[in-house]
């Protein structure tokens, strides 16, 4: 029920970002889904990729201070209200959300989400319950 | 120009005179010496073991130099010369290495050192009808503590506000007609940049004087400063070590300190050798103590360099005048007037575990205030990709640095590797304030 989330410390650097996603791209990784945290000093760049375990070594050789998280990926109605729907469920339910961010593609008719709950497996109780599909990293296409 | 004594006898007293009552109060410290566990092992083996063994000033020569590391080694009563019932006062500060410094006063060591300060406040011009506004640190920083008294003993009004709080400062100077302040050059020059948020000008203030400690700083500045805010500005110098503030001050001449010479030998010698240095040649500056029997200190190194003005002063004042200071020969950093050693700060980044190995010191000044940043590589393998957990993190390094050197930083996280390494003499500290 949970896939793996890359999170990638970045100072506030000139190129720094670039840096990064250009060793991913030599190496054949690509991103699926991304955002970026930033403070007045540095950043996190959070991710989710086809091939973590690879993408995690690289960093790792190349002196990138990065580690994984699960989050969780949801399905939700690709239309007015739809996000909003599953967000009801989850407060419905007493589950806090840390942050949230949205696929760069869609693989069905619904759009895909990347969820951070402080409790998972209570959001994927919750979820399922209420009928609202949640994926794992072997049922996204391409992953 | 008027000149003003408090103590005209001893302030004007031939030199060798001056001399004779220096022996003979070097002999009574060295007494109050012989009595502490730290040079009742050092002086016998110079061939001092009682008072008499000291026949004139040159047998101060046989003893070593005292550092600042032997008290913190002595810490907490080894250099202690009296009962502990006789202390009336502690003052101590914080230690490079987590072990702190402390110096301890009698009554009667308080009533001298306060003298002197009367004698400094005088020797400026001030006295009865001035309002003196008191904008240095109070506690165990001598700096405020000891000019209040000062202050007191001379019969000025003394206003005991402390450091800080620009617009009550404000407020205070203009409610009270103030007259003297007692601050450093960085925040003096603050004051001024915030007047206007207050719809002030220098005008609509009653100041006359200030005296300017705690920070070096340039004659530039004290021009600047007298220019800006139409006040005589003079130059005082203290270390706890020797009491505090009163060590040295300008008189109304404002041509550099005059040493109070009957309460401190001060020898200007060589830092690598230790050999005197010729008379108005820059040296590191050597204080002993004639005046303090609860902590006495022979021969003790400030680390501050500066010179001694050969020719008298046309104030008619027998104590010679030494120089500002003109710098140091350790690396002690002097923030926003608190003295800071990057090794402090180094303690207390290496006991944070989520702390890399390297680490940078960054000075920049702000609004005439000095600015300190603290840029650390956090260590990799405590990342957990959480941001809430990285920003306690920086408030963590803050909280305990802020425990070790009194003051607030601004930390930065950057990646490991990207600050430079600690081979190869990394250079720890940028410093990108301008001179003051």
């Amino acid at each position: 029920m949970k896939i793996r989330q890359i999170s990638v410390f970045l100072e506030n650097r000139k190129g720094r970002l670039y840096e990064v996603c250009s060793l991913l791209g030599q190496a054949g990784i690509n991103i699926r889904a991304l955002t970026i945290a930033e403070t007045e000093s540095f950043g996190v760049l959070r991710m989710v990729v086809n091939k973590p375990d690879e993408a995690i070594s690289l960093f790792r050789k190349h002196n990138i201070t990065a580690n994984l998280t699960d989050v969780v990926a949801v399905e939700v109605p690709d239309r007015p209200g739809g996000l909003a729907e599953v967000l009801k469920v989850l407060s419905d339910g007493n589950i806090n959300v840390e942050y949230m961010y949205a696929f760069v593609e869609k693989f069905s008719e619904k759009a895909l989400l990347v969820f951070r709950f402080d409790d998972p497996s209570g959001a994927h109780r919750v979820l399922t319950s209420a009928g609202v599909t949640v994926l794992t990293e072997k049922d996204l296409p391409n992953l | 120009m008027e000149i003003r004594y408090w103590n005209q006898r001893l302030e004007t007293l031939p030199r060798h005179e001056l001399r004779q009552l220096q022996l003979e109060r070097l002999r009574e410290v060295v007494g109050y010496a012989l009595q502490t566990p730290f040079y009742k092992k050092r002086l016998p083996k110079v061939g001092i073991s009682s008072p008499e063994d000291i026949r004139s000033l040159d047998d101060l020569k046989k003893i070593p130099f005292t550092v600042k590391d032997d008290l913190r080694q002595a810490f907490p009563k080894g250099l202690l010369a009296v009962d502990m019932e006789k202390v009336v006062r502690i003052h101590s500060s914080s230690g490079t290495t987590g072990i702190p410094t402390v110096i301890y006063y009698t009554a009667d060591d308080l009533d001298r050192w306060t003298d002197l300060l009367a004698r400094s406040i005088v020797a400026t011009g001030a006295g009865p009808g001035d309002v003196f506004q008191n904008m240095m640190s109070y506690g165990l920083f001598t700096g405020g503590l000891g000019v209040h008294y000062g202050a007191e003993r001379v019969g000025m009004a003394v206003i005991p506000v402390g450091g800080g709080n620009t617009q009550r400062q404000l407020q205070i100077m203009r409610d009270f007609r103030t007259t003297v302040l007692h601050i450093t050059p960085s925040y003096l020059l603050h004051i001024h940049q915030r007047m206007p948020e207050f719809g002030l000008t220098p005008a609509d203030l009653n100041l006359k004087k200030a005296w300017m400690g705690a920070e070096p700083h340039s004659e530039n500045t004290r021009l600047k400063l007298q220019e800006l805010f139409g006040i005589d500005i003079y130059n005082s110098y203290g270390l706890s070590e020797m009491n505090g503030p009163g060590v040295a001050f300008e008189c109304v001449y404002k041509n550099d300190l005059h040493v109070w010479e009957d309460g401190y030998i001060i020898e200007i010698i060589d830092p690598r050798t230790g050999e005197p240095v010729e008379d108005g040649q820059e040296g590191e500056v050597v204080f002993t103590n004639l005046i303090r029997h609860a902590l006495p200190l022979l021969r003790y190194r400030t680390r501050d360099l500066a010179f001694l003005h050969p020719d008298p002063c046309p104030c008619g004042r027998t104590a010679r005048r030494m120089s500002r200071i003109t710098g140091r020969t350790d690396d002690m950093l002097i923030i926003n007037g608190v003295n800071v050693f990057p090794s402090q700060i180094e303690e207390v980044l290496m006991s944070i575990p989520e702390v890399g190995t390297n680490y940078q010191i960054h000075l920049s000044r702000h609004e005439g205030l000095d600015r300190l940043t603290v840029k650390v590589e956090i260590y990799s393998k405590l990342f957990t990709g959480d941001l809430a957990a990285l920003e306690a993190l920086k408030n963590k390094i803050n909280e305990k640095l802020r425990a070790s050197i009194t003051i607030n930083s601004r930390i930065e996280l950057h990646e490991p590797g990207s600050l430079p390494a600690i081979e190869g003499k990394a250079k720890r500290v940028v410093d990108e304030r301008e001179k003051l």
